[in-house]
């Protein structure tokens, strides 16, 4: 039979082919012709569950007697420098959130005026990236009340989260943490900017005095220690142009899973 | 004759079935009847077993399923630890955790994997690993055998969530196929005559035996056959799909039911994990059968569709 060697060297090759796939794989990750597969599975996840959650629907939230001890911290636990230690020396009162970027009026509130806006609380299921989560109640305001009071242009697009912590020293001083959301996030009822957490003052640890609550993503995307908001329509001039501190380095942008 | 060189051919080294090598050699020294030898035995016929479309979703998984093992490996390694229920981290009670523990009577490095309370050393596999300069490496898997090999969630999840992705569509495709085409009822689905007990016992005997069907039983898969792939392509495979769904926030905010489903977010994730489990086994046991049953011929009719029938021994 002819085809038999044919098809045998086909096998052969294979097989080879197979065997350096696998361990070519990891090389084949830094090349940008391989780019495309990895940002794959992002672009599919986000399409997707932007069309299941069109209606915006809420997360499960829990009991109170589901809320977990010890929620654990993950990240910066307490933000190294002076300008962070006198702001807990006088229990956040110098402390001022900043919303500006593409709205009409900036605002510049207090932690008090933030504690006298609508306020939502919420006990939700917190997942990080590594595979564990807790539950825990969180306390804030909501973060479309704060865009709609600001007015936010027509042509914004994302929500920047600039932060107190500064993840990586360097000495232009772009290593601070920040986040960014779309719309479609930042308007969610249970998109929060939390100062309370399980019924207390939001510990140093957990982000103090202001964190992040976007439940419809994981972990990394939760920002701590937040002082400022900004409307922007692209996301290329921040940092290293990924919208977050994590994405710079490589993590996808819509964490929805 | 041709046909029979196929059968003694040597197997071509695929990496697939390298695990499985010693198992494979085993059965080839299985004495061949007599009957058997080639200048008597008769005309072999070839049957078209496989179309293109299970032959095309069958490889496509094989690579997909690498993918996403290799890479969930990896993510597991950043908390090689399981629970029940719907919270879990360190610090809570874990189902199954793998850590690198310090011996204290040798002061050594040991792996240790703790399953419902029991400790097992697992130095060299499992927790502890030793690197290319032989210096150990705590990781619960081995980077042998994760994607990237070493530390790299963000890589990890870039390949799990695009091979995941590519491994639904591929099973959609498998799956409405085999509903459209009649495969599934005419293949798979086993009649009511095959699962009677006196028929499974009789095909597991066989199993044992290591004996390759002959005639018209080699020209269908056998009612073992056919309740492992159903159980694969019904069961463990869709488990996977849903209870990496369950480990979506933004999948489970429209279908909260899922957290019900699986008895949790953190029950959900030991799931997933013990399921890739049982489909590793699966596949193990699939690839040592297809070398008891022939593997070239088993490889060559994935490949193009056609397998050679052995004839009936003439009694």
């Amino acid at each position: 039979m002819r085809p038999l060697l044919s098809r045998r060297a086909l096998i052969a090759a294979g097989s080879a082919t197979a065997a350096s796939l696998v361990s070519s794989c990891e090389k084949m990750s830094d090349s940008p012709n391989l780019r495309w597969l990895l940002d794959f599975g992002e672009f599919m996840s986000l399409h997707a569950q932007r069309a299941l959650l069109a209606g915006q629907p809420l997360v499960r939230e829990y009991a109170e007697a589901d809320i977990t001890p010890d929620f654990p911290p993950n990240g910066t636990e307490r933000p190294a420098g002076m300008g962070y230690f006198q702001l807990v020396m006088s229990n956040f009162a110098a402390f001022r959130l900043t919303v500006d970027g593409l709205v009409d009026n900036p605002l510049s509130l207090s932690m008090d005026e933030i504690k006298a806006l609508p306020a939502r609380t919420q006990i939700t299921q917190h997942n990080c990236d590594e595979g564990w989560t807790a539950i825990g109640q969180w306390t804030g305001v909501p973060l479309a009340h704060l865009l709609k009071t600001a007015g936010i242009k027509p042509e914004a697009r994302y929500i920047v989260f600039h932060c107190l912590d500064e993840m990586v020293r360097t000495p232009d001083r772009s290593g601070f943490y920040y986040e960014s959301i779309d719309l479609f996030d930042a308007f969610h009822p249970q998109t929060i900017l939390a100062y309370g957490m399980n019924g207390k003052t939001l510990p140093l640890a957990h982000g103090a005095p202001l964190r992040l609550r976007v439940e419809r993503q994981i972990g990394y995307k939760h920002a701590k220690y937040v002082a400022r908001v900004e409307a922007v329509d692209r996301l290329d001039r921040i940092g290293k142009g990924k919208g977050g501190f994590w994405e710079d380095r490589g993590y996808q942008w819509y964490a929805g899973q | 004759m041709a046909d029979v060189e196929h059968e003694t051919a040597p197997a071509p080294a695929l990496p697939i079935t390298a695990p499985p090598m010693a198992a494979g050699t085993a059965a080839t020294p299985l004495p061949m009847p007599p009957d058997a030898a080639p200048d008597s035995a008769p005309a072999r016929e070839v049957m078209y077993r496989h179309s293109i479309t299970v032959r095309i979703t069958h490889w496509a998984n094989v690579v997909f399923l690498t993918l996403l093992l290799m890479s969930g490996l990896c993510i597991f390694n950043y908390h090689p630890s399981l629970y029940w229920g719907n919270y879990g981290y360190r610090g809570v009670p874990a189902f199954l955790s793998i850590a690198a523990l310090e011996d204290i009577e040798t002061d050594e490095p040991v792996g240790v994997t703790t399953i419902a309370g029991h400790r097992f050393i697992t130095t060299g596999v499992l927790g502890l690993s030793y690197n290319a300069e032989g210096a150990p490496v705590g990781v619960a898997f081995p980077p042998w055998m994760t994607l990237p090999g070493g530390p790299g969630l963000a890589l990890a999840r870039d390949w799990h969530f695009a091979a995941a992705w590519l491994f639904v569509l591929n099973g959609l495709a498998y799956l409405l196929y085999g509903l459209l085409s009649g495969h599934f009822r005419r293949d798979l689905l086993p009649a009511s005559r095959e699962l009677r007990g006196r028929n499974v016992l009789g095909e597991i005997w066989s199993h044992l035996r290591l004996s390759r069907a002959r005639g018209d039983a080699a020209r269908r898969y056998n009612v073992l056959q056919k309740l492992a792939y159903m159980a694969v392509a019904f069961v463990l495979l869709p488990v996977m799909v849903l209870t990496g769904l369950t480990m979506s926030p933004a999948v489970t905010a429209a279908m909260p039911f899922l957290f019900d489903l699986f008895g949790g977010r953190q029950s959900a994730r030991t799931i997933h994990f013990i399921t890739a489990n049982l489909i590793v086994l699966f596949v193990l046991v699939h690839v040592i059968q297809v070398f008891v049953a022939g593997a070239f011929s088993g490889m060559r009719a994935m490949i193009t569709g056609y397998f050679p029938i052995r004839p009936e021994k003439a009694r």
